[in-house]
């Protein structure tokens, strides 16, 4: 009375090498090239999932990746995949996969109550339920979202997991002349076809051992490249196609460093769809009874891995496609126990398929019913007409334990849908196809509404596919969506297809709707009393199916991902260094001595600095080399502050704006030559800068004679900072002097380390006395090796990211954090450096009201009170009351543990921060820590205001 | 996307950096005009056109080149580009 394994036949299957996998706790067995979902028919397992809202049995509906019912979650490694179809899991041994969307078990599910509030599961459930009161404790929204913690629970789909997915994914990039989509014959054919015109060809087809191993040999022979287990599943502009290749998914212990996925980007001169077409449903009532199925679907398993769903066969169809289903399901030792023809007369072709399928034929009449707990067990048929469209007379009960139905066949046309061509309804086969003329694209075979199911069978259905009786019949599935749903989001006024899509949530579940889709539209058509043409189709949209997010993101994550490392990479490395990923650049965090945390060792690094002298690595600040004879203007337009007159051999701190008046970026740029300019801009902001002044140059300003070139991995540099670090360029460099007088606060001067050319320049980001070295980026080793053995014996120390942000905090220094696209220069208190003489870029916006504005945030300083540790981010508020924080006033954009004022301090940008020092305020985090800290406004400049440090 | 760099050949759009309008782009006022209704509708006025649009693009990934190319905003066809400069 269920699905069990017949003795003969099953091309794909290996029937002497058995697979042991274990479903949901349970051990059972297949056959190596079982799919899950033909195994679980081999077992006889009716159930396959519980359906989203009513948790009503389900059992397998199609054989492939359109399967709305039978979704699992696979495991390996502690990494749970959900939502994954039964039809496209190949089993291996040891595999193990959970159901989903039960409580307990699959064959007794509690949540299964909910089919008794059927009615008020309606479409439209969540709009209409939970629209909140106007007034009280669950106005608005707040009903919902007490409501939604127990919603989630009871419908759905599998819970993803928390452990991080460590699988390999890549991305490929691929050409082509023809991109053929689909293997079974037609794409063989039209992949032989092209290759022999002298095309490069690529195939791709989804399934795994679609082609037999003479056809693969044949495309081997011609040259062309197959994909298989690989699904086209997006168009994009230019004929560029996305497709998932599913590499190890199905292998028992995947080769190591070997990719789990491969993300496909294919550029296609041309792209034939061979994609064939897909059968779909009757809808009918009770037509989601385990035991119902694509009569396409059962022939599927029975000729592919020698499957049959049930001993006495039933099959409902409006189309000759069934008959040719019965005969070769019968050959394959198949009880047909009676067709059900909705047309009251069949053709001959037809009529002998079924009597060699030994069926009887029952014309003329429709299911309108069924029975069964589990399973069908009975189903009732009563006459019907063709020309009303109604069932008529008493109905008679058929005995069965299995229901095929066919309501005709669509072409698989998404990759045009996606592309925007309109599809065109065929009235003869009752589908949509695609229009004669594709751009860049043609359509073969079944996908083009060629269909032929032999024996002089006609490929045409009948108009029908909805038996309007009395009854649950589901149009979709997957969503629980129901015929009545259909007609109530009509009668409720959704009375466009998209519409009553998203009203309904038709089509919107992870199969998209692919056998739904046409008697969905037909349902419509018959509420409106339009022809389904009429009525139109949603446009289909990426993906086809389901794509692991991961498969996306490929080399983006993992150890494919690019990293940038700086020439003295290793160095940090070799002295302990947590290594810490800014962009894509690895920088040291802090070099931890032995027991230190994170916050002992930069506290240290950063007293040792202030202290003694400390060295850090600085070649990740972005580097453009600016040269012509009009470069000095040019900067001098870039710039808000003056760098026309600046001499050659000094450097200047300058800010840049974007077009609107907003702070873009700063940094210092040195003048190397009349005609030669280093400019230096933070490590996040350089790309972007360099983008700016090219579209300057090339669009705005083509008179200037000016060539940028980005020297960022040219430049390997340091800072060394601290009292002490002038002591160690005098041990170690050599050609030049560097007291004050020649090397005075920003000037440059050329010399040798160790035999190595260096250009250094006197600036300082940390407050101290402080030089910047740069040297070829091949000598950054041996510099570093250098400079690091001259200042041992002075007490210097390297210090990482974290004693630099410490140092910058405590000086009201700004960076990235608080340049965040929002602050102006006078936020930022860098409005001394707008020129008053000149244009520069920004110039004309920077007075406008908004920007002017008293109230502006501004940047501040912030120091705990109880001596709580702070966290960026946090909000200032004024509110003692953590559960009522009031307004944000402001937030703190760094913060760190401030060794001179022995404290956590952090800066912030304040509303209208300039007149709340002193003031006490909250700076409250909810969501992330829960802390609210009482906190004092203070000056930004913590330390050393007058800059006595760094000029002494 | 795939875009026909004038310098490069066609390459795909992931090497190249939208700028924005091409036309209103070449429309920067000049600098004296400071705080001017001109400049506030250079800064923040766009065109939305369905059909036709000359874009600014940057073959960021490759020469850094400069090229305008006419997009139809409907269909996304590419009808030409053209090399921006000397």
């Amino acid at each position: 009375m269920s699905g069990y394994r017949v003795e003969k036949g099953g091309s794909r299957i290996d029937r002497t090498d058995p697979v042991a996998f274990t479903i949901d706790g349970k051990q059972m067995f297949g056959v190596n090239g079982d799919t899950l979902a033909s195994a679980l028919m081999a077992n006889g397992v009716s159930i396959v999932g519980r359906s989203f809202k009513y948790h009503r049995p389900r059992g397998l509906f199609a054989a492939g990746f359109e399967e709305p019912n039978a979704l699992f979650t696979h495991m390996r490694d502690g990494v749970r995949e959900p939502n994954l179809r039964a039809t496209e899991i190949e089993i291996y041994d040891g595999m193990i996969v959970e159901s989903q969307n039960r409580w307990p078990t699959l064959d007794h599910d509690l949540m299964a109550i909910n089919q008794l509030g059927g009615k008020a599961l309606a479409a439209g459930f969540y709009y209409k339920t939970f629209m909140g009161p106007v007034i009280g404790p669950l106005k608005g929204t707040r009903f919902w979202m007490f409501c939604e913690h127990f919603i989630r629970r009871a419908a759905g789909l599998g819970k993803a997991g928390t452990t991080p997915d460590a699988s390999r994914y890549e991305r490929v990039n691929a050409f082509c002349d023809v991109l053929v989509v689909g293997g079974r014959q037609e794409g063989v054919s039209q992949a032989l076809a092209a290759a022999k015109d002298g095309s490069r060809v690529i195939l791709c087809e989804q399934s795994a051992h679609a082609l037999s191993t003479a056809q693969k040999d044949q495309l081997l022979v011609e040259g062309v490249q197959l994909l298989d287990r690989t699904c086209v599943w997006g168009w994009y502009d230019g004929n560029v196609l996305a497709a998932v290749e599913r590499v190890t998914d199905h292998m028992r212990r995947p080769p190591k460093g070997m990719a789990r996925q491969r993300h496909w980007v294919i550029r296609a001169g041309h792209v034939r769809l061979c994609t064939g077409a897909l059968e779909r449903p009757i809808i009918f009532p009770g037509n989601d009874r385990p035991g119902i199925m694509l009569a396409s679907a059962a022939l599927t398993y029975a000729e592919n891995h020698g499957c049959l769903p049930g001993q006495k066969i039933a099959i409902f169809a409006n189309n000759d496609s069934a008959y040719s289903a019965a005969q070769k399901l019968a050959k394959a030792d198949a009880n047909i126990v009676a067709i059900i023809d909705v047309r009251p007369k069949i053709s001959e072709a037809a009529e002998q398929c079924a009597q060699a399928a030994g069926a009887k034929r029952i014309t003329g009449r429709a299911v309108i019913g069924t029975r069964g707990k589990k399973r069908v067990r009975e189903i009732h048929v009563a006459a019907w007409d063709l020309e009303t469209g109604t069932a008529k007379g008493a109905s008679d009960v058929i005995k069965c334990d299995t229901l095929l139905v066919s309501g005709g066949w669509s072409p698989v046309i998404h990759l045009a849908s996606q592309k925007g061509e309109k599809p065109v309804w065929d009235n003869v086969l009752q589908a949509f196809c695609v229009p004669q003329k594709l751009n860049g694209m043609s359509a073969h075979g079944a996908a083009a509404g060629a269909f032929d199911f032999g024996d002089s069978l006609s490929p045409n259905p009948a108009p029908v596919l909805h038996i309007a009786y009395p009854g649950k019949a589901f149009v979709d599935l997957q969503h629980d969506v129901t015929a009545d749903d259909v007609a109530l989001a009509h009668r409720e006024g959704f009375i466009s297809v998209e519409h009553l899509k998203r009203y309904t949530t038709l089509g919107m579940a992870t199969d998209q709707g692919k056998t739904s889709n046409i008697p969905a539209l037909s349902i419509m058509a018959d509420a409106l009393g339009k022809p389904i043409p009429e009525v139109g189709t949603t446009r289909f949209r990426a993906p086809y199916t389901a794509v692991a997010i991961g498969t996306l993101a490929a080399e983006r994550f993992g150890d494919l991902q690019p990293k940038r490392l700086t020439p003295m990479h290793e160095r940090h490395i070799d002295a302990g260094a947590r290594m810490y990923e800014a962009g894509l650049w690895m920088r040291p965090e802090s070099y931890n001595q032995p027991g230190e945390n994170v916050e002992q060792a930069y506290v240290r690094e950063a007293k040792t600095v202030r202290t003694k002298v400390g060295m850090v690595d600085v070649s990740t600040l972005g580097k453009i080399d600016v040269q012509g004879p009009d470069a000095a203007i040019f900067l001098n337009r870039v710039y808000t502050n003056g760098f026309a007159k600046l001499q050659v051999g000094k450097a200047r701190y300058g800010l840049m704006l974007r077009e609107d008046g907003f702070a873009m970026d700063d940094g210092t740029t040195w003048r190397l030559a009349e005609n030669r300019f280093l400019m230096t801009t933070t490590t996040a902001n350089a790309a972007i800068v360099m983008q700016q002044m090219e579209k300057m140059l090339a669009v705005h300003w083509p008179d200037l004679r000016v060539h940028l070139t980005s020297v960022t991995d040219q430049w390997a540099g340091v800072a060394i900072a601290g009292p002490k670090s002038r002591d160690v360029l005098a041990k170690s460099v050599t050609g030049t002097a560097v007291d004050d007088m020649t090397l005075p606060f920003m000037g440059i001067v050329e010399g040798e380390i160790d035999g190595i050319p260096v250009m250094i320049c006197r600036l300082s980001f940390s407050g101290e006395l402080a030089f910047e070295v740069y040297c070829g980026a091949h000598h950054g080793e041996a510099m570093w090796d250098a400079l690091m053995q001259a200042g041992q014996p002075l007490g210097m120390v390297p210090y990482g990211l974290e004693a630099l942000g410490t140092l910058r905090i405590e000086k009201g220094h700004v960076t990235a954090a608080e340049i965040d696209g929002r602050t102006t220069a006078s936020d930022l208190h860098l409005d001394w450096m707008l020129s008053k003489k000149k244009p520069f870029i920004g110039s004309a916006m920077i007075d406008r009201e908004g920007l002017t504005d008293e109230n502006r945030w501004t940047l501040v300083g912030v120091k705990s009170l109880n001596g709580a540790k702070l966290k960026a981010g946090s909000h200032l508020v004024a509110s003692e009351a953590k559960e009522e924080p009031g307004w944000s006033l402001g937030h703190l954009t760094a913060m760190c543990f401030s060794p001179e004022l022995n404290t956590y301090v952090a800066l912030a940008l304040l509303e209208n921060g300039d007149t709340q020092k002193g003031r006490r305020l909250f700076a409250t985090d909810p969501v992330r820590t829960g802390t609210h800290l009482p906190v004092e406004i203070i000056d930004h400049h913590m330390v050393d205001p007058e800059g006595t440090r760094m000029h002494g | 996307m795939r875009i026909a760099c004038p310098f490069c050949g066609e390459r795909d759009v992931a090497e190249f950096t939208y700028h924005g309008d091409a036309d209103h782009s070449a429309k920067r006022p000049e600098p004296a005009q400071e705080n001017s209704q001109a400049w506030n509708q250079w800064v923040y006025d766009r065109k939305n056109p369905a059909g036709e649009h000359r874009e600014l693009w940057q073959h960021t990934g490759g020469c850094r080149g400069f090229m305008i190319v006419t997009r139809n905003t409907i269909t996304h066809e590419i009808i030409k580009v053209e090399r921006v400069g000397p």
